[in-house]
């Protein structure tokens, strides 16, 4: 059964390979606990958790080799699970037959002290200066310690390579480097010395990725495995050798390239962006939750426009790739991963692996640091600059943000000094809205419209009045409103006194006379509906008819037309009797002393400008009576058929 | 102390005006501004709702103070998209200015702008960005 085939695998089924032989034994003695043969489940479990396998790989390899159904680890059961890790990191199925093939060395992300010291060491990259010169100085100690202990170097060396030299793309440039790095270690020693440094520093897993390399002094055995097409995830956990230093946040020039050919197959142009939406699906492809996925979002998007630029996906994809190998996601960007950064360093990766000269790595290290540094300050001095400018021009784009310039700049530097320059190629509602902000002129405000009832709304007040009003209204504004109906007896009186008056005037006969000469002049034909008119209300008041309530008002407006017609008339008849009188006169008195002619003149210029005020008047006057008229006419009507109504019923 | 609470809500599913992001810095009196922002919610919609008919003006998306209590003042600001900014001020802390608020707000609104950009967040989930807790944070902690 499988445990027989577990236990004879213990030497003969799997042949191991000198160095896996001696990686296992060495995790071997790692686990070793309780009793002889038997590992410790609970070392075991953290050594298979430590394989970044998803937890039913883990438990189907413990199924196949056998210790589940054993009860624990034995030897035999550990190697044999060790390899199935190995081929589930390589992407094969777990099973017994793999465990025959050739198999590169499992990965594990950490042993038992690797975590400790990895977490201890905060953010990898806010300590990358520390870390270098310190581990310089802890070399030299850790090649003595390591003479001492070099009888335990087995036990040492296989906690340092939990990177599988195989089959990784970027790892042969690694080994490359491994040996300018290790002759700069002066010294064979120093290479294994330097194994055992990575357990003190943050970057461990990545020296001990080159440790196997010199371990087995055969990069040529690591060669073959180059080649192997990998999934998204194993080339994450390769693509973390940040040889070039302690810092996991430094992208290398493999990794570059690695992340140069995803772009690739995600936008061939790779001056173009990549969607955010694109870039979503491509990276939750690599399995990490969500919020971690945001918040690497945040971080690698400088320009916070939504998209990715390469430069952008690479840093994006190196936190991934960092996070998958479980370092903590750093609260912002470290200052080897932003942008201007990577430039920088392809600038010094092509320089350093062909410096084989005794100056150490780390001192190039430390001055592209330095020069890092500065770089980074003039970048961001630059950055600021073109913030400022992509300030104003998203002051103008946004249009109604003016003060944003100054209060910005103030802020958080390390997310202000990314240009913020909102482009179009994102598809986020926030953007399309702020494209449509963009037109600064706002539309005018509303003035015609009263918020509040305005009383004084003169166009409402007209389009709302009253018939009465509005007659009153519509009057010639000369005309006085109209007076109340207890009045109109006054009116009557007045009009009766007038006419009396007029008949008592003295001027009776100018009147009588005026009024032929009204009626014989054209102008004045109106004053006769009009005096008859007025003769004809009093007639119907006098006849106490008071169902002419249309006459009150029509009288009222009589009223004041009498009376500017009573003065009218006083005109009229002062005109008119001083023009026939001096007509009259005029002809027969033959007195045609200048002094008169020109008085005459003047008084005859008087009463023709007077004669044309009374034509507008009276103008004004005919419009207003023939609609009176009409009203009149109809009442008449009215009245008429209702007494046809009401005389049959009187003669019966 | 400063009592300030940000409070967003979005209007885009319109029955529901549930808050994306509270943050107070006292943290004592969250109950209170919660209902204090809720109540102001109404004081928005009233202003939005009034403001409706014209086109959606930038400077109408600040919408000043929505009223002042005894205690502190309410402020809002509202996003083309019909999220709702409220800020929640001490009374006696005088010395913030209109200004200043306007300042905030625009500030909340770049970072929402920023959150909004990223293509993991769903709009309408709680917003866990830390990045705008960080802004938020600086924001609260300047004026307090």
């Amino acid at each position: 059964m499988d445990q027989e085939s577990a236990a004879a695998s213990g030497g003969s089924l799997i042949s191991l390979t000198d160095h896996e032989q001696r990686f296992y034994s060495g995790l071997h003695a790692l686990c070793q606990a309780d009793a002889p043969g038997k590992l410790s489940s609970g070392k075991v479990a953290e050594l298979f958790k430590a394989s970044q396998l998803p937890p039913e790989a883990l438990h189907k390899v413990t199924e196949v080799c056998g210790a589940k159904h054993l009860g624990y680890f034995g030897t035999a059961q550990f190697y044999i699970a060790l390899k199935l890790l190995a081929a589930a990191q390589s992407g094969l199925p777990i099973r017994l037959e793999s465990v025959s093939g050739n198999l590169p060395l499992p990965r594990f992300a950490g042993l038992k002290n690797e975590p400790e010291s990895r977490h201890a060491a905060a953010p990898p990259g806010a300590d990358p200066q520390g870390s270098a010169p310190g581990s310089v100085a802890r070399n030299p100690a850790d090649r003595s310690t390591f003479r001492h202990l070099e009888a335990s170097a087995e036990k040492k060396e296989p906690w340092s390579p939990p990177r599988s030299p195989c089959s990784s793309p970027p790892r042969s440039p690694l080994a490359y480097r491994g040996y300018p790095y290790s002759k700069q270690r002066n010294g064979v020693d120093a290479q294994i010395p330097y194994d055992n440094k990575p357990s003190s520093r943050p970057g461990a897993q990545l020296e001990q990725h080159s440790s196997p390399s010199r371990y087995v002094s055969k990069p040529a055995v690591e060669h073959p495995a180059m080649a192997r097409a990998s999934s998204t995830e194993r080339l994450n956990q390769q693509a973390t050798m940040n040889y070039s230093d302690d810092d996991p946040w430094r992208m290398t020039a493999e990794q570059l390239e690695y992340y140069t050919n995803q772009f690739k197959s995600l936008q061939p142009d790779l001056g173009a962006l990549i969607l955010g939406a694109v870039a979503k699906n491509f990276f939750t492809k690599s399995k990490l939750p969500i919020p971690e996925l945001s918040h690497i979002w945040e971080l690698s998007d400088v320009d916070r426009d939504g998209a990715l630029t390469f430069t952008e996906f690479c840093i994006a994809f190196h936190l991934i790739v960092a996070r998958k190998n479980g370092y903590p996601l750093p609260e912002s960007l470290p200052p080897t991963l932003q942008p201007g950064f990577s430039q920088r360093e392809e600038e010094q990766i092509p320089d350093t692996p062909e410096d084989p000269s005794g100056i150490g790595r780390l001192e190039p290290s430390v001055a592209t640091r330095k020069q890092d540094l500065q770089g980074e300050s003039l970048k961001q001095d630059t950055s600021v600059k073109r913030l400022a400018s992509s300030r104003e021009k998203s002051t103008l784009q946004l249009g109604a943000f003016p003060e944003r310039p100054e209060p910005h700049l103030e802020l958080d530097p390390q997310m202000r000094t990314k240009t913020r320059q909102r482009s179009y190629s994102s598809t986020s509602i926030e953007d399309a809205i702020k494209k449509a902000e963009e037109p600064p002129t706002p539309p005018p405000r509303p003035q015609k419209t009263h918020s509040r009832a305005s009383s004084l709304d003169l166009n409402k007040l007209f389009q709302q009045g009253a018939p009465g009003v509005k007659s009153g209204w519509l009057l010639p504004p000369a005309l006085p409103p109209r007076p109340p109906t207890s009045q109109v007896p006054h009116f009557l009186n007045v009009s009766e006194q007038a006419s009396q008056a007029k008949v008592q005037q003295p001027n009776f006969a100018d009147f009588s006379h005026f009024r032929e000469e009204e009626e014989s002049s054209v102008k004045l034909e109106e004053q006769g509906p009009s005096s008859r008119f007025g003769l004809s209300s009093e007639d119907l008041t006098s006849a106490s008819k008071q169902d002419v309530s249309g006459t009150p008002h029509s009288q009222a407006p009589q009223k004041p037309i009498r009376r500017k017609y009573h003065p009218e008339s006083q005109n009229l008849e002062t005109g008119p009797p001083p023009p026939p009188p001096p007509a009259m006169p005029f002809p027969p008195p033959a007195k045609p002393s200048q002094k008169l002619l020109s008085r005459q003149k003047r008084e005859i210029q008087m009463a023709i400008r007077k004669n044309r005020e009374t034509n507008a008047v009276l103008r004004r006057l005919n419009s207003e009576l023939q609609q009176q008229l009409k009203v009149v006419h109809k009442e008449r009507v009215t009245l008429e058929s209702q007494l046809e109504l009401l005389r049959p019923l009187a003669s019966t | 102390m400063l009592p300030f609470t940000v409070y967003f809500s979005p209007d885009v599913f319109f029955p529901q005006n549930y808050p994306l992001y509270i943050r107070s810095v006292p943290s004592q009196n969250e109950l209170k501004f919660h209902y204090t922002v809720h109540t102001s919610l109404d004081v928005v919609e009233e202003k939005v709702s009034a403001v409706g008919k014209s086109l959606a003006d930038q400077r109408e998306l600040y919408l000043g103070l929505l009223y002042p209590t005894e205690d502190y003042k309410v402020y809002g600001y509202v996003t083309n998209s019909k999220v709702k900014f409220v800020i929640v001020v001490d009374s006696s802390n005088t010395s913030l200015r209109d200004n200043e608020i306007r300042s905030m707000f625009r500030k909340l609104h770049n970072s929402f702008t920023d959150v909004m950009c990223n293509p993991f967040y769903n709009p309408g989930d709680p917003i866990l960005s830390k990045a705008f807790n960080g802004i938020v944070s600086g924001m609260m902690v300047q004026t307090s």
